[in-house]
């Protein structure tokens, strides 16, 4: 493998082939990659050809060329967003001088963990996903499932190019872990739980990079503030990746509940049992979903009060979401933020510090950004005349991180006992039959233009495509 | 080239596709997209139509489009409030709003009588810009693009006016200037085809900086003056608006009346798709109106100073170029000069006394069975340029070209887009 010209096989923009140790480091890596993907990648897909977005560069023309290739092709890149010469540290105690182009010595093993939780993400989700092509709605689907997969395969890419540039040896060895572990492994699982669940079903699918990708997108925002410029401007280009990834989740539940809908109205009925006879997934069903994923998500946030968030944070290694478009002092010294905590039974917001606090703030802004989506998709069912409305449930709902761990409260943020858990939690959390009757409507349909009945067609294809296009050539 | 007249082609987006995930906002170089809690939007003042938004958004609810008279174009406010897009408007709302005046430079607003019907059914519109080609032809050159810009490194380049020439002739409302700014010792590499940014100078009606009028380059690679590190711009002064009434466009206003010696601020260079062919016997045809003569003047400048080389093999130059009268047309007088045997120029002139209408396209179905030919080989390559009101007419003459020569469309069309054959600048 030494002969290859990496210069042209990664297309980067970090001139790699002028920095010989690093370009060594990666040739290393690359066949491990490559076997990993062969591995772990998307099951028995290997030898389609796909119409995918590649990036070739990161400005505007350069990172959206589409073509059909095969997935184990796919050129994975290394790109950073542009650099600013002269950017200035925006927060936390070293707010104004300019920001770190090498790592600092102090930071280096909280900057390594952070990257590499960040990283083993991307190798876990596509893990997960790895059976689903054998189950896909139309072909259209499978093209999108497949530009997420190989898209957190670059992100792994993005990680890694950190590891191996900044972390010497170290880093060399974190990124052989990261091929390592196994999402859902018993002895060496991915880092994070909500990378160790099964995405058995298309719904299970649509609702998590709905609502797990957006704690990504959440993740990548408060990096792209880092004051480790590097991780910074690496982050910044992968959240212009992510956002597809939420597109697929958004419109997927989105055309669901679209199908349910029109199969409501012609049929004239509400009932959950007619509905499923019709081969269509009703919407409580999807409520339930939505609870489980939403609440598995916002426990990745970490612990409500957390002395490495405030450490992170002062230290400059993470921002805010936004960091730079609020109007405080971005150093937060002496400031309070309201948490949830449980006193007497009941749910009570208490003042803590707010840097120690910087987890909930930081989840808090995901809620509000995940509830706009579900309010979109309120809109189908209206539209469609519908009076049901879904909606995210109490933050305190099915937590197992932080104060609220294990603490039972119903979706409307009631205190309730383990005995009233226990009677409704059925109408609340997919039971074994709603995942077995969605599992049941997962039959692959992969004739162009066709779709499965449980889900809409959506209103435009890929790319100006059309959507009976032929997004995948099986050969 | 200010969106000045008439109707304009307002880009959107779909807010019942749309997903917030603020791509588009922080891809755009100008600043013209901007979101609340409930949508994202863009502000017709500011968007300068360079596409940048359109490839990274992963939804495709950026690319939506409607036709509307400039003074109803739809304002922020209005998009923010918006569940779903607005339907079309009506022909006759159109037409009643003053979009007639749209054929000022010598287009009709959606072309011929059969482009009009198929610019307005609702289903099955023909989308001239699917046509469109976003990748440059494989003999162009590399350019370099956003060197300035709020993106960039520096923000922008001081040039200076070394020469400001009217190129209509004097009496009628038609002032197009010739514009001529140098460089300097600063870096700005240019390809024909390629625009740039103008920033005026002075604040806006909100206090704020006025944001970047983009104009295309009207010059060839090497300079205006061959070697020398300048270039020049084609500029429409803009003195009312299309209901007649008194409006000075920012930027032109500010370009026709610079004087030697003058300082400007530039950002750029722009653009890595609309660019000539370099390979010998390469043909090029050129369709544009008014100051989307540009790029045409650019790319047949190059060609011309190779011939005069004669290093370099070219092929056919074919030039298509519509205005209302023979005075309104810029560079009348120097085309005239260039031999025949260069330039195949066909000139088509919408409001000249005593005659009938003529638009581009009708110049162009007189020349079918040459297009005919030209369309079928792959050496040749299609540049459209001026409002955005011609695209479809234009495009639609291809089409129809092509099939009464008995070739079929769908192919012919996908390998325009496909080999980088057909470029659409229109604004």
């Amino acid at each position: 493998m030494s002969t290859i010209n990496y210069s042209e096989k990664i297309p980067n923009n970090v001139n790699l082939s002028e920095d010989r140790t690093l370009q060594r480091a990666l040739e290393q890596w690359q066949p491990n990659y490559l076997q990993w993907w062969q591995d772990m990648g998307p099951d028995g897909s290997q030898d389609f050809d796909v119409y995918l977005r590649t990036a070739v560069s990161v400005d505007p023309q350069g990172w959206a060329q589409f073509g059909h290739v095969k997935m184990p092709d796919y050129r994975w890149g290394i790109f950073l967003n542009p650099a600013d010469k002269d950017r200035k540290i925006h927060f936390g105690d070293h707010k104004g001088e300019a920001a770190w182009q090498d790592l600092p010595g102090e930071y280096r093993a909280n900057l390594r963990r952070i990257i590499v939780t960040q990283g083993d993400t991307e190798p876990a989700s596509v893990e997960q996903q790895r059976h689903l092509g054998l189950t896909c709605p139309s072909q259209y689907d499978l093209r999108n499932l497949f530009q997420v997969n190989v898209e957190e395969g670059r992100h792994l890419w993005a990680m890694v190019y950190l590891l191996h540039k900044y972390f010497g040896r170290d880093g060399r060895e974190e990124g052989e872990a990261l091929l390592e572990r196994r999402s859902g492994h018993a002895d060496n699982p991915r880092i994070l739980q909500a990378f160790n669940e099964k995405t058995p079903d298309w719904l299970s699918f649509f609702m998590f990079t709905y609502f797990t990708d957006r704690d990504g997108k959440f993740q990548l925002c408060a990096l792209a503030e880092s004051s480790f410029d590097p991780l910074a401007r690496t982050t910044k280009f992968m959240l212009t990746e992510e956002a597809h990834h939420m597109f697929v989740g958004e419109s997927g539940v989105s055309r669901v509940i679209q199908r349910t809908c029109q199969v409501m109205n012609e049929l004239k009925t509400d009932d959950p049992a007619r509905l499923r006879a019709a081969g269509v997934i009703d919407l409580p069903t999807i409520q339930r979903y939505l609870n489980f994923h939403f609440s598995v998500t916002i426990d990745l946030f970490g612990a409500d009060q957390s002395s490495n968030a405030a450490t992170f944070y002062s230290t400059g290694l993470k921002g805010r979401f936004e960091e730079g478009k609020r109007s405080d002092d971005h150093q937060l010294r002496g400031q309070t933020y309201k948490v949830l905590d449980v006193q007497a039974g009941m749910l009570v917001e208490k003042d803590v510090p707010m840097l120690n606090a910087l987890n909930e703030v930081l989840r808090d802004d995901y809620i509000t950004d995940s509830k706009g989506g579900v309010e979109r998709w309120n809109k189908v069912i209206e539209k469609a005349g519908i009076p049901f409305r879904l909606s995210v449930p109490h933050k305190a709902f099915h937590r197992s991180i932080g104060t609220l761990a294990g603490v039972k409260v119903s979706p409307d943020g009631r205190h309730i006992h383990d005995h009233e858990w226990n009677q409704h939690v059925e109408e609340w959390l997919p039971t074994d039959e709603d995942r077995a009757f969605v599992a049941s409507l997962m039959g692959r349909v992969v004739e162009p233009g066709r779709f499965a009945n449980w889900i809409a067609p959506p209103v435009m294809g890929i790319n100006r495509q059309p959507v009976d296009f032929e997004y995948v050539r099986f050969n | 080239m200010d969106l000045a007249e008439g109707v304009i082609r307002q880009h959107l987006i779909d807010p019942e596709i749309c997903i917030r995930c603020n791509t588009c906002e922080a891809t755009c170089p100008v600043g013209a997209i901007t979101h609340d809690s409930r949508n994202y939007v863009v502000d017709a003042g500011k968007c300068n139509l360079c596409m940048d938004c359109v490839p990274p958004c992963p939804t495709g609810s950026i690319d939506n489009w409607r036709t509307v008279p400039i003074a109803r174009a739809y304002s922020v406010a209005e998009q923010l409030g918006w569940d779903s897009l607005p339907a079309e408007l009506p022909p006759e709302q159109l037409a009643q709003a003053g979009a007639g005046e749209a054929a000022s430079t010598g287009v009709a607003p959606g072309g011929s009588p059969t482009v009009a019907d198929a610019a307005i059914s609702a289903e099955g519109q023909f989308q001239a810009a699917q046509y469109g080609a976003t990748l440059p032809p494989w003999s162009a050159a590399h350019p370099y693009t956003n060197l300035y810009g709020p993106r960039a490194a520096e923000k922008a380049v001081t040039a200076t006016c070394v020469g400001n020439v009217r190129v209509t002739q004097v009496g009628t409302d038609y002032d197009t200037h010739h514009l001529m700014l140098d460089f300097g010792a600063m870096p700005f590499p240019v390809l024909e085809g390629q625009s740039i940014g103008i920033l005026p100078p002075g604040l806006d009606a909100q206090g704020r900086p006025h944001h970047a009028r983009q104009y295309s380059i009207a010059s060839p690679r090497n300079g205006e003056r061959p070697g020398y590190n300048n270039l020049s711009l084609t500029i429409k002064r803009v003195l009312e608006d299309h209901q007649g009434k008194p409006v000075r466009g920012v930027a032109s206003n500010y370009l026709c009346d610079l004087k030697v010696g003058d300082k400007v601020q530039v950002i750029g260079p722009f653009g890595a798709s609309f660019l000539m062919p370099n390979h010998p016997k390469s043909h090029i045809v050129m369709i544009c109106t008014g100051t989307g003569s540009a790029p045409m003047r650019a790319m047949t400048e190059w060609r011309r100073r190779l011939r005069a080389s004669g290093k370099f093999e070219g092929g056919k130059l074919m030039l298509f170029f519509g205005a209302r009268t023979k005075e309104e047309l810029p560079y009348f007088g120097p085309l005239q000069n260039l031999p025949k045997d260069f330039i195949d120029i066909n000139f088509a002139f919408s409001r000249t006394p005593g005659q009938t209408r003529r638009y581009v396209q009708d110049a162009m179905r007189d020349r079918a069975a040459d297009l005919a030919a030209l369309l079928a080989d792959p050496n040749a390559y299609f540049y459209v340029c001026g409002l955005k009101a011609m695209e479809e007419g234009v495009v639609l003459a291809l089409r129809d070209i092509a099939v009464q020569a008995g070739l079929p469309w769908e192919t012919v069309g996908a390998a325009l887009r496909r080999d980088g054959r057909l470029h659409l600048e229109t604004y």
